[in-house]
């Protein structure tokens, strides 16, 4: 064993490499390092790995040239191309929005009734409408419109505020007790002043409601429901459209229509909130999902696909 | 055949000085930047910073990992614009320290939910994500029910004044009374609040309980400032193209 572990010193080394005695079986030349007779095969760098490198190494100087590249202080190169990402998203969108404008157009004004029976155009606009149904509306009024717990039912054909398609894009438009200046209102007042008693009365007269006529007007609750509640529930809980209560004699609920929802809705009052969308749409996809909206409640095979 | 890189792996300090070398380029060109940050990016007159209780949401929003699933930036890509609204400004997140963006989308980017769905919405959506999203894949949050600790927002309000934020002697000194007061709509202090921070600050009761605050009510304070502390995204996006109906109508 000779006293030193550079290879270059070793005997028959190659002054520039080392050892590099060659493998007998694969024809390689070995590194010259020998670990108790196992040695090292000094294979070349696959040729495909440097090529590639240097075709990115290429691309970067190219890069440098076009595109924006390097920081100066308070500015940078900005590449021969001119190019601004803002821009180009700003440019994208553009071009997505004049897809589709030729359709989307027609929904900016105009009369919903006349353009929701166009059944060519309809065909056209509804995937469009599921999808801002689904990136808007959803979260709230479920997948497809079913609703939930404090929040109404789209698919149902019940409307609070009037089954007109025009009526229901002014409710998309400005929202229902939104922040919206000119937000429909619809506030069920707080009745906690009220005896338990007469709550109770009440959450049984309204409770046995739905599918009933004037059936129960024996009922205790039946007075005081005329008393403190016809004036925006209508006689009967009837319901008024237009005016945002609910009809109390359907089986469309918001919140719930049994005895402890309906002494939970008279303790603490309602006040749904609906958003404004007018800031988030355009007038043309409001009106879009106002027609999406009142063919959910349509019956199947009268407009609905 | 060239041998320099077969040389520098023999003198192992050389090949360290290379490294180093290589792997700076990479760091200046990112770091330097930000030595002239306050030059190069302006900020939009009417930026303003979190309230007290947004700026205590954002610190529950941090704590609860909500960064690990949620974004808080609209990428500069045509079908962001389209779904979400204008893409972010630097200057948007001037004032945050340390900034959200994040990068991880599990949920949907939320640098636009502000105003988005209502106070009720979020509530519920945060204690059971599953009673208003079905197939949501979202933790349940059910603790966030718990009384708001506003005991350190002083120091919170002084240690962002020291980063550069605007929040001036009177902010600071009142930030426990102001968190308290924007989600008292009719009690006295949110008329100061107001004042202090803009009309458009949201002054509600936003977990629906009225007699307590709580960490939903930060929490949903902050989401709901989210995408309104300034109206420059949206000017931009306007300016640069009037006939664009998205986002059209923004004020
Ligand atoms: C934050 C939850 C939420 C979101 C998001 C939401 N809504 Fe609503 N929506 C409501 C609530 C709550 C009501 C009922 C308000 C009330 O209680 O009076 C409502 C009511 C409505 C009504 C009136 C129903 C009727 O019977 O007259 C329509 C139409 C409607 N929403 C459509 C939409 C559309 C379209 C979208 C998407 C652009 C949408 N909503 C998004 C919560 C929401
Ligand atoms: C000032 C008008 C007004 C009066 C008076 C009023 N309500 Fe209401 N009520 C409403 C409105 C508006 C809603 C819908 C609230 C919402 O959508 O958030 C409502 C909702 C309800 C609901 C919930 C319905 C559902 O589908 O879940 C019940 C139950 C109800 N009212 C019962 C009553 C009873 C009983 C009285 C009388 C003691 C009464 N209301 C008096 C306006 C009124
Ligand atoms: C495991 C990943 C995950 C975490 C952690 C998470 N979320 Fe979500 N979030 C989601 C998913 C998935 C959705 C979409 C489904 C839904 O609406 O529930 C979502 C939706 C949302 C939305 C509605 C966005 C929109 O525009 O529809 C909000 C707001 C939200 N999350 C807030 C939060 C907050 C606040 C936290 C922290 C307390 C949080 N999320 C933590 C996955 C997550």
């Amino acid at each position: 064993m000779s006293d030193t572990t550079d290879p270059r010193k070793l005997p028959s080394a190659d002054p520039h490499t080392g050892n590099r005695r060659v493998d007998p079986i694969t024809g390689y030349d070995t590194t010259g390092h020998d670990w108790g007779g196992i040695t090292e095969l000094n294979t070349a760098f696959p040729k495909i790995v440097i090529w590639a490198l240097a075709l990115t190494f290429l691309y970067s100087l190219v890069a440098w040239i076009l595109l924006p590249a390097w920081p100066l202080g308070r500015d940078y190169t900005r590449g021969i191309l001119g190019l601004d990402q803002g821009e180009q998203a700003i440019e994208g969108l553009r071009e997505l929005t004049d897809d589709r404008l030729p359709w989307l157009s027609r929904f900016s004004d105009g009369d919903l009734r006349a353009l929701q029976s166009d059944a060519v155009l309809i065909r056209q606009a509804m995937p469009a409408a599921e999808r801002l149904f689904e990136d808007n509306c959803s979260a709230c009024h479920g997948a497809t419109g079913r609703g939930g717990p404090g929040f109404p039912v789209l698919a149902d054909g019940y409307w609070l505020w009037g089954d007109d398609p025009g009526g229901i894009a002014e409710t998309i438009r400005f929202g229902i007790n939104s922040d919206h200046a000119d937000a429909r209102i619809a506030e069920m007042p707080s009745f906690d002043w009220m005896a338990r008693a007469d709550r109770l009365a009440l959450a049984d007269y309204v409770a046995r409601l739905p599918g009933a006529g004037p059936v129960h007007s024996s009922l205790p609750g039946a007075a005081l429901f005329t008393e403190n509640c016809a004036a925006c529930h209508g006689d009967g809980g009837r319901g008024d459209l237009e005016a945002g209560a609910p009809s109390l004699t359907d089986d469309a609920v918001i919140y719930g229509q049994d005895r402890s929802t309906v002494m939970e809705t008279l303790s603490r009052g309602r006040r749904g909130v609906m958003p404004a969308w007018i800031d988030r749409l355009s007038a043309a996809e409001i009106n879009l999902l106002a027609i999406y909206v009142y063919r959910l409640g349509q019956p199947v095979g009268e407009g609905a696909q | 055949m060239l041998r320099l890189h077969y040389n520098l792996e023999k003198v192992s300090m050389g090949l360290v000085v290379a490294i180093i070398v290589a792997a700076s380029i990479g760091g200046i060109v990112e770091i330097a930047p930000l030595f002239t940050i306050d030059e190069t990016v302006e900020l939009p007159d009417d930026l303003r910073p979190h309230t007290p209780l947004e700026l205590a949401g954002r610190h529950i929003y941090m704590r609860e990992g909500c960064y690990a699933c949620h974004s808080q930036m609209v990428r500069s890509l045509a079908d962001e614009l389209d779904r979400y609204g204008p893409y972010s400004l630097p200057s948007e997140s001037a004032y945050d320290h340390p900034m959200l963006w994040g990068s991880k989308r599990t949920g949907p980017d939320l640098a636009r939910v502000g105003g988005k769905y209502s106070d009720d919405w979020h509530a519920r959506h945060l204690i059971d994500p599953r009673s208003v999203v079905p197939a949501s894949i979202m933790p349940s949050y059910p603790w966030l029910r718990r009384p708001l600790d506003t005991e350190l927002l002083r120091e919170r309000l002084e240690t962002l004044a020291k980063l550069g934020v605007p929040y001036d002697e009177a902010m600071i000194g009142a930030s426990q009374a102001d968190a308290l007061a924007q989600s008292r709509p009719d009690g006295e202090g949110a008329d100061a609040v107001r004042a202090r921070y803009g009309e458009k600050v949201v002054i509600r009761d936003f977990d629906g309980d009225p007699s307590r605050l709580t960490e939903l009510d930060a929490l949903i304070a902050y989401l709901q400032s989210l995408g309104t502390l300034t109206d420059a995204p949206y000017t931009i996006l306007k300016a640069s193209s009037a006939d664009i109906p998205d986002g059209d109508g923004h004020e």
